[in-house]
């Protein structure tokens, strides 16, 4: 917080009247690596970044600094930001900075995370090679930890701290990958050798896959594709920039999605990691975004909310030096349903249960059409059964209509915590969805 | 160059392009100059100043259905290992009224028929896009001996098959050389030290070469490509594409076209997916044209086109010549955990391919 603060008197004696917002961060990671069932990459650093944003007579500029806090380089960085803004028009959608405003206590802070030293990975990998049987191994252990101090020039002042730590990795046949993968807050909860294991009998029960003919097909998702769904739900649908570009598909009140789904964005749940304000200092409260299948709220940064009129209020999405980005939902949670793994499967007539998607790009953000691959292991189901491996598939499908009233069959009762692939984790279970194209194998 | 000059031009052609019927108009450049110095305890002592360089711009039109975008000179902008006389060569001004007038006829147009096999002329931007994702990342070594096996994957090549195997027709030549001035991908020596050098990836067909470093070319048995970079002193450097792109053929665009009786031309990527081993990819480009009886017709929204890298390599049957050599620059490739930015170079030209299945649909 004195970085904060410094940064602030500093933009202050260069520019008196000027708004300025700012947040360091103060950032572990350490990250080890390992394939062919060997550790081959151990990484390990701190970090300082500074993000400063001001406002000079309406006029708007931003500027990071990674690197020592001094004076000379919080000069420097406060020079650039208040240049930048000198040769720029006026900003006319420029919401000002945030009011003060009560930051909600929330702590996903593991202090054993924070320490881990290379041998608290190192002996997960270990578990999860020497549990995979023989089988070659590849993936990763990570730790990360995060002390946030952000404060502006209106007042609003928070500091907040995260853990998390990320465990996923493959064991691999001939023919044939099987993944699992954990996620957490403490690194005390991941289990390599039951990562391995897992990731060895998918491998093992994929190895004599067989082609099957691409079309549409029921799905069991697991919770990786669920996750890249909703993130693509999240990013092109409920931003509030989506929304104001006119590229967005949702319709607040309107019943787009299976009654079965209620998603909200919720850093405050207990099972979710990061800290509870964004990179503008607003609180991040827990956002309905789809309420029993009615899409409810969009998500909004300052400036997408001044913009949206009508009393929409920031909901606490600003991504720190990604402003263009728009309103981006980093604690995605997804509703248990009150279906075991077992019964999910029963479910099904005739469909596919998919471990993982790979490569997926949206096509046209409105319509949410996105392409991607199957991977690490897809089997056919049959009346309830697992009858056979299939390899993989690529996909094209649009992600509204594969949760589209009527698609979705089923929700898992069981939740696990994944990386989204853009900047946060999803809490998400699998599902069972009605229809999904396949437009062809993988190869080809 | 003043900033302000600078954010001028940025703001010009937005203006441009939002008065020219675009709902959206984007613009962006950005500027690296890297000093870095490298000390190995072999003796190396090596300092080297690289600028880098470019802009980008887009014009998106929404409809009732869908949205269409245009972007000049690409999807990720145009960059090199240049000044700021590469933007203004682009012509940002000159060309922003076509892209807007573009996203909004694309609205209207007609959607890329759905065919199993015909045949698709890709212009050069899009071609750039084809190397870097099916020849580029396959011929990665640390990918093929199976350091990324559990990200971003393997490969269908097999070191055993080096030398032999055909990776496409007989006028496929792909090099990889950091030493061509001006694009994104040069420099004079890698993160590792061993001078920049061209090396041959795929000759007449055949695939002759790996984009390797020290420690993995020692793993294969070959001289180090020196093709090792990291995007920052605090990231472990590894193999990253330098400037992998096509030599040119003897054939133009308007020649390829005047060839084709019935096929699709194809530009500006949109879209890209490919699978782990860089073998089934879909691509999608923001732009088409039907061809027929060798004349460009009507436009076509979201075309798309999908193939097996060695079938589509092998199907190309015409290939640019050398005044539509462009050597396209790539600023953002993503590889490696933690997640490493690199900057590549792709010269590519507009190639003709038979039989390829497009317009895929869900």
């Amino acid at each position: 917080m004195a970085a904060a603060e410094r940064v602030l008197v500093l933009v202050a004696r260069a520019s008196a009247g000027a708004q300025a917002e700012v947040s360091v961060r103060l950032g572990r990671e350490a990250l080890t690596r390992f394939a062919n069932s060997r550790i081959h990459q151990n990484v390990d650093g701190e970090s300082s970044h500074v993000s400063l944003r001001v406002a000079e007579d309406g006029r708007v500029a931003s500027a990071s600094l990674d690197g020592p806090l001094t004076d000379e380089t919080l000069g420097r960085l406060v020079d650039d930001a208040l240049a930048s803004a000198r040769v720029r028009p006026v900003d006319p959608d420029w919401p000002g900075v945030a009011a003060p405003a009560v930051i909600e206590a929330v702590d996903h802070w593991d202090e054993e995370t924070a320490a881990a030293a290379p041998g608290d990975r190192a002996h997960r990998v270990a578990d999860f090679v020497r549990a995979a049987g023989g089988l070659e191994a590849a993936g990763y252990c990570s730790t990360e930890s995060v002390v946030l101090a952000f404060a502006n020039s209106a007042g609003q002042a928070a500091v907040g701290r995260a853990t998390s730590a990320d465990m996923d990795g493959i064991a691999r046949t001939a023919t044939s990958d099987g993944a699992a993968r954990a996620a957490s807050v403490r690194l005390a909860d991941l289990d390599g050798g039951a990562l391995g294991e897992r990731a060895a009998t998918k491998a093992r029960t994929t190895a004599d896959a067989t082609d099957i003919e691409p079309g549409r097909y029921e799905v069991i998702l697991e919770p990786q594709p669920v996750a890249d769904v909703l993130s693509f739900l999240g990013i092109y649908g409920f931003n509030g920039r989506a929304v104001a570009d006119g590229s967005s598909f949702a319709r607040v009140g309107e019943a787009q999605f299976d009654a079965r789904i209620t998603l909200r964005d919720d850093v405050t749940d207990p099972g979710q990691t990061g800290v509870a304000f964004d990179a503008e200092g607003t609180p991040r409260r827990p956002q309905d975004l789809v309420r029993a299948g009615v899409t409810s709220t969009i998500i909004h940064t300052r400036r997408t909310a001044a913009r949206a009129g009508s009393g929409a209020e920031s909901t606490g999405n600003a991504l720190t030096g990604v402003w263009v980005a728009g309103a981006v939902p980093t604690a995605l949670v997804l509703a248990a349903g009150d279906q075991d793994d077992d019964a999910l499967l029963a479910g099904v007539g005739r469909g596919l249960l998919v471990t993982d998607f790979f490569y997926t790009r949206v096509l046209d953000p409105r319509t949410q059409v996105v392409t991607g691959l199957t991977r690490n292991g897809v089997w056919l189901v049959e009346d309830g059964r697992v009858v056979r491996a299939v390899r993989n598939l690529r996909f094209t499908q649009s992600y509204l209509e594969a949760l589209a009233p009527g698609n979705v069959r089923g929700v898992g009762a069981r939740r696990s915590l994944v990386g989204d692939g853009w900047a946060g984790h999803a809490l998400v279970p699998s599902l069972h969805l009605g229809a999904w194209s396949f437009t062809g194998g993988a190869r080809g | 160059m003043s900033l302000a000059e600078k954010g001028d031009l940025l703001e010009g052609v937005t203006r441009v392009i939002r008065e020219a019927g675009a709902d959206v108009a984007e613009a962006s450049s950005r500027i690296w100059e890297t000093h870095k110095v490298f000390a190995s305890s072999e003796g190396s002592r090596i300092e080297q100043t690289i600028t880098e360089c470019g802009a980008a711009m887009s014009a998106t039109a929404n409809g009732d259905r869908e949205t269409q975008r245009r972007s000049y000179p690409g999807i990720r902008g145009q960059y090199g290992t240049r000044g700021w006389e590469l933007v203004r060569e682009l012509d940002l001004p000159g060309n922003a009224p076509r892209i807007a007038a573009e996203a909004r006829a694309l609205l209207s147009a007609d959607g890329c028929p759905s065919l199993d096999a015909t045949d698709l002329i890709l212009g050069s931007e899009q071609m750039a896009l084809q190397i870097h994702e099916s020849v580029g990342h396959a011929t990665e070594l640390d990918r093929i001996l199976g350091w990324e096996a559990s990200f971003a994957g393997t490969s269908w090549l097999e070191l055993a098959q080096l030398g032999t195997l055909r990776f496409g027709s007989d006028l496929m030549t792909i090099t990889a050389d950091a030493t061509l001035p001006g694009a994104l991908g040069s420099f004079g020596f890698d993160d590792e030290g061993t001078p920049a050098h061209p090396v041959d990836i795929v000759r007449n067909g055949i695939w002759t070469g790996v984009l390797s470093g020290r420690d993995s070319a020692a793993m294969a048995g070959l001289e180090s490509g020196g093709a090792v970079r990291a995007d920052g002193f605090d990231r472990i450097p590894m193999v990253r594409m330098t400037n992998v792109g096509l030599l040119p053929g003897t054939d133009s665009l308007d020649a390829m076209i005047a060839a084709t009786d019935d096929g699709i031309l194809m530009d500006t990527n949109r879209s890209w997916s490919i699978d782990d081993k860089r073998l089934n990819f879909q691509f999608g480009c923001e732009i088409g044209w039907e061809i027929k009886g060798g004349k460009r017709g009507r436009m076509l929204r979201n075309p798309t086109y999908t193939g097996i890298s060695p079938r589509f390599w092998g199907s190309m049957d015409m290939l640019g010549n050398r005044d539509e050599w462009t050597f396209w620059g790539t600023p953002n490739c993503g590889k490696g955990q933690p997640m490493q930015i690199g900057h590549t170079g792709h010269p590519a030209v507009p190639a003709r391919f038979r039989g390829i299945r497009v317009g895929v649909r869900g």
